[in-house]
């Protein structure tokens, strides 16, 4: 563990990834007492203003400031995220230990489920969801993490099938352990690298899916200055030359999205090697 | 195990899946909160026309009957009415997909030589800085939402140097070659989402046969470096490469939601946006249910066609 540490610190992928990520965590934490001006506060006599020394990022078509928007659409995508993916890994977890270790025919179902949920692309299974039940933070944050669950279940799953008969495990049955605290106790420790690199990939995947899901009105709703939402509320006046609402929230996406998936590279690396 | 046993299995599991996910779909649409009928006629409606409607759309039978008789229908092609255009869901479909087959097949025409091309020139290359640069500009590529580089796309060749449309649909009567002029803004995100995981699988696959004994024999008894690549190397690391592609086509599916929302353009993706901001139900389990069924025979296809291509496979050695 210690030397997955210290290549973990080595990486530059990893550091770079982390050094963006924790940026953004930086102004979700800290952003409505940094920013310049209040995020909420129309006004429209200053609609559309372009980039100045008032404003380094311009205002929106309702005059609010870009930058304090940018700084602060940083909160909900690093609340649901996070959230939507903690969720998945605990439940795939569970799911994985469970058809791993027994076999049988709950593991035929359930890999019949996984192969029938996969069938779908995670925006459309979302879609589909959230038409039906509404979409709210809550709503975004399950439906993304009930699809997630089988996904990582297989990775456990596959985890956990090298680790079943290994003497460690049989030494436990023969001790006559219960089945939980086999999984749980002796087989979860053993199976936590690839748990820990499907984390990172994942929570890519997250901010990937809910920025998304905020661009096409079933992700996170007004007025949250959410970066795919404002996105979604300025890309039409780009053509009239009005780039900067769009451009430096997209900028924000990218840049999020890619801190995640650099950090996640690196931890992939980390693990396996 | 031979070629004829692989299939039919393959095809029982597909049959499988289809039917688990129709069900996961019809699931969906049960908990839609509120009477349908109520929905349709608004909160002022006769209760008793509430009920007729409710007998008419068959929506008062238990859920098994309701489910069996839409499955039956839409196994004839049938996917019932749409409740926001009272009309039948199917031709808006099928006009749908043909309109998302054309930017689909723009995408896969641009990717798949790109991909295997930058792939098998990263693995000749590999460890070299362009080995490293074509695998960077694939991760990123593939990890970026298709309406970040969609928009970035949009300001660089349709606002800045304005030399592509930005929408995606052309005057009517166009000819095919402006169709897919206006069809290749649209195509380019799906074309970065796809280029980055189909090249890594190329590279991948190429790696490995350039490895493999049976290069290290035929480069011992002679052959040429071309005659290698082709006909050693190529064929075995581009097998995984189809496989990929025929899954990646869910994928693609899903991208089309939201390409197809950024650029205006009528296809199935679209179609299914429409239908989920509208709560037409019916629209959007006909399209959701479509998505599926293209895509579990895709993988179908795949798996058929990599059985036939790959010889320890078609001589019946494997499994």
């Amino acid at each position: 563990m210690n030397s997955s540490w210290r290549k973990l610190a080595r990486s530059g992928s990893f550091m770079s990834g982390l050094l963006i990520v924790a940026f953004w965590t930086l102004c979700a934490l800290a952003g409505p007492r940094v920013v310049p001006y209040d995020p909420f506060e129309d006004d429209i006599l200053n609609a559309l203003a372009a980039p100045s020394l008032m404003h380094w990022f311009g205002t929106d078509q309702l005059g609010r400031d870009v930058l304090s928007r940018v700084i602060v659409g940083a909160r909900d995508i690093l609340l649901v995220a996070p959230l939507a993916t903690a969720l998945g890994i605990a439940l795939g977890v569970i799911l994985g230990l469970v058809t791993g270790y027994f076999r049988g025919i709950v593991d035929e179902v359930i890999g019949r489920l996984i192969d029938a949920l996969l069938a779908l692309p995670l925006v459309i299974i979302a879609l589909l969801a959230l038409t039906a039940i509404g979409p709210s933070r809550l709503t975004v944050i399950v439906v993304i993490g009930i699809v997630f669950a089988p996904l990582v279940a297989r990775t456990v799953r596959a985890a956990v099938l090298s680790e079943r008969n290994l003497d460690y495990v049989a030494a436990a049955r023969l001790r006559n352990e219960h089945a939980a605290y086999i999984l749980f106790v002796e087989i979860l420790p053993n199976v936590m690298p690839p748990i820990i690199v499907e984390a990172s990939v994942r929570l890519g995947y997250a901010i990937f899916t809910v920025a998304t899901l905020s661009f096409i009105g079933f992700g996170i709703q007004p007025p949250s200055p959410d970066w795919g939402l404002a996105v979604a509320e300025s890309y039409g006046l780009i053509n009239g030359g009005f780039w900067w609402p769009v451009l430096f929230n997209t900028l924000a996406v990218a840049s999020l999205v890619i801190g995640v998936n650099l950090a996640a590279d690196g931890i992939q690396a980390a693990v396996n090697a | 195990m031979g070629v004829g046993e692989t299939v039919v299995k393959r095809a029982a599991l597909s049959l499988i899946t289809l039917w688990l996910l129709s069900a996961l779909v019809f699931a969906a649409g049960q908990l839609l909160p509120g009477d349908v009928a109520r929905a349709i006629l608004g909160p002022l409606a006769d209760p008793r026309a509430v009920a007729h409607l409710d007998r008419e759309l068959g929506l008062d039978r238990s859920l098994p009957v309701q489910y069996w008789d839409w499955i039956v229908h839409f196994a004839s092609g049938d996917m019932g009415r749409s409740y926001a255009y009272r009309a039948p869901v199917a031709p808006f479909v099928l006009a749908a997909l043909w309109h998302s087959l054309k930017l689909g097949t723009v995408a896969f025409v641009l990717v798949v030589p790109l991909s295997i091309a930058g792939g098998v020139f990263a693995a000749l290359h590999a460890g070299r800085p362009v080995d490293r640069i074509i695998n960077l500009i694939g991760l990123s590529a593939t990890v970026l939402p298709e309406f970040v580089t969609g928009i970035v796309l949009i300001m660089v060749f349709g606002i800045w140097l304005r030399i592509l449309p930005i929408t995606a649909n052309w005057p009517p009567g166009a000819a095919l070659t402006t169709q897919i002029r206006y069809l290749l803004l649209p195509s380019f995100p799906l074309v970065l989402v796809l280029f980055g995981y189909l090249a890594r699988m190329a590279r991948a696959g190429t790696v490995e046969a350039l490895a493999a004994d049976y290069t290290r024999t035929a480069v011992l008894k002679g052959l040429g470096p071309h005659a290698v690549l082709w006909r050693h190397v190529l064929r075995n690391a581009l097998l995984p490469t189809i496989t990929v592609t025929a899954t990646q086509l869910g994928y693609l599916m899903g991208g089309l939601v939201v390409v197809e929302t950024l650029f205006r353009y009528p296809g199935i993706g679209g179609l299914i946006y429409a239908a989920a901001r509208d709560r037409d139900f019916p629209m959007l389990e006909g399209g959701v249910l479509t998505v599926g069924l293209i895509y579990i025979l895709a993988g179908l296809i795949a798996d058929i066609a990599h059985a036939l291509l790959d010889p320890r496979l078609r001589l019946g050695e494997a499994e």
